[in-house]
């Protein structure tokens, strides 16, 4: 290893998570002056231009709330549980591709953090063990709306964990790779120099049941049971104030942008599009574009669905999602098997 | 490098599998249970087997230990009775049986000398290689073992359907 390939590696994990960290901030600037126009108002606009100073506000007022530990709450675990959500949804950004190589200052440099052949497991491997920051604020705070959030939480992940995991298993057939590079590299042709050949197009099915099950996986709506405010006041996160709460926010849309960024590059070619073979730099732009669509999709849905109610949340996931998933691996196993 | 990071790992997961025994409190030790998978799943991907830690951390750290952590949850045990108390005897059983176990594991460490050497087999651990043996030479144990699971599927099934109320 010599000294350029440890610059270039710090140079851009710091562009990363600078960029990544920022527009955590700004998605839920987004989300919140999105929800305003569904709901016929403004939305936050009043800190600096259009509202865009508003992050820094959120941020400022988080640093400076009390923090609140409760009596009979175990200590060593509260504390530990926003870490341990945090941490693995800050960690799949690392072998997440966002662009082809690209010449820069007559270097070669791969567009993403790092790469190995099985990103995909990566990735999954990380978001599943993110429920357990969620389980462990439920457990640890000693509260019973928090324990309802934790308990309900684990077991959604259980459910739906399946679902996304087989609703991915016709890409890797196709592709016939675990590596999310590979994955986005085979869907970059077209069909009569116009039709991409996004996998969304050849596996609808897969696509709906991933879409459908991410979102569940990251506990939105109408899958936000554990933190479901009518219900449980808060969810898992009743007790938490302050600058843990924010970090269990930032973890919530790091998983958001995750889900996007795994949709983008397994079902709409990822950094591809447009000029891409002659500007390799378009490719994070494309990408960029891709998964904001997914983030506006995700707040669209929560500014118009309902909440589901427990039962049907088990009953839509165990006997609707699995099945249909489990039918779909076999068809394009079939497909894959006839066509190649 | 390597020596130093293994050191820290295996460090770790024996900690961590010491403190799944000693804990009182039943969440502690499904949590450090999960530090043993994870640590373990290191030393796989150390091993260039990054399939096999990746699946580690898939199947049980994620899957099969949320099961372990919801139970907890769901049944609200915050200290472990004691049940060790109201049979001594076990105490007993335990000394020959871990006793067994350490002459075993002596064994293995000082008969072993040729282990052969990671570079000769680069891609033992990769996925390809793993489709490929569990498609070839390892197909009827591994097609038992999905018609074992999905035995024991049903099995559960039946177990917990309700009877009808007529």
């Amino acid at each position: 290893m010599d000294i350029y390939n440890l610059i270039e590696w710090v140079v851009k994990i710091g562009i990363v998570f600078l960029i990544f960290m920022h527009a955590l901030a700004y998605i839920v600037l987004l989300e919140r002056r999105l929800l305003g126009f569904i709901q016929m108002r403004l939305g936050p606009n009043r800190v600096g231009p259009y509202g865009l100073l508003q992050p820094l506000a959120d941020g400022i007022k988080f640093f400076f709330k009390e923090e609140i530990i409760p009596r009979d709450a175990d200590r060593v675990l509260y504390m530990l549980a926003p870490i341990v959500a945090l941490v693995p949804a800050l960690t799949t950004i690392s072998v997440i591709p966002f662009g082809d190589t690209v010449n820069l200052f007559g270097r070669e440099i791969e567009l993403s953090i790092t790469r190995t052949n099985i990103s995909l497991l990566v990735v999954l491997a990380l978001t599943s063990m993110g429920v357990y920051g969620i389980v462990l604020a439920g457990w640890a705070s000693n509260n019973k709306y928090s324990l309802m959030g934790g308990l309900r939480s684990s077991a959604q992940m259980i459910s739906y964990e399946l679902s996304l995991s087989l609703s991915i298993v016709g890409v890797i057939i196709f592709s016939g790779s675990l590596d999310l590079a590979e994955i986005a590299k085979e869907q970059m042709n077209t069909w009569w120099g116009i039709i991409p050949k996004w996998n969304i197009l050849t596996q609808p099915i897969g696509f709906l049941l991933f879409l459908i099950s991410v979102i569940a996986e990251t506990n939105r709506v109408p899958f936000d049971l554990p933190e479901a405010e009518t219900e449980l006041v808060a969810g898992f996160h009743t007790e938490y104030s302050s600058m843990k709460f924010a970090i269990f926010f930032i973890a919530e849309y790091a998983n958001m942008v995750t889900a996007s960024a795994m949709a983008t590059l397994l079902f709409l070619g990822g950094w591809h599009g447009p000029f891409v073979k002659d500007f390799p730099l378009l490719g994070p732009v494309y990408f960029t574009m891709k998964i904001v669509f997914f983030l506006v999709l995700y707040i669209w849905l929560r500014g118009t669905l309902p909440r589901f109610r427990y039962d049907q949340l088990m009953k839509f996931g165990w006997k609707f999602m699995i099945p249909v998933a489990l039918a779909n691996v076999v068809l394009v196993a079939a497909l894959a098997l006839f066509l190649y | 490098m390597e020596q130093a990071f293994f050191l820290i790992l295996a460090a770790f997961a024996v900690g961590a599998a010491l403190s799944v025994v000693v804990q009182r409190s039943p969440i502690y030790s499904a949590f450090s249970l999960i530090g043993v998978l994870v640590s373990l799943a290191a030393l796989y991907i150390m091993l260039k087997a990054e399939f096999l830690g990746a699946i580690q951390i898939i199947v049980y750290a994620g899957a099969i230990m949320v099961l372990f952590v919801f139970v907890i949850m769901l049944l609200n045990i915050r200290k472990e009775e004691n049940a060790l108390d109201k049979h001594r005897y076990l105490w007993l059983l335990a000394i020959p049986f871990a006793a067994t176990l350490i002459v075993e594991i002596l064994y293995t460490v000082l008969k072993v000398t040729d282990i052969p050497e990671l570079k000769d087999r680069p891609i033992i651990g990769d996925s390809q290689s793993i489709g490929y043996g569990l498609y070839t030479g390892y197909l009827m144990p591994f097609e038992l073992t999905s018609i074992l699971i999905l035995l024991a599927i049903v099995g559960a099934v039946i177990l917990a359907r309700r009877e009808k109320e007529d």
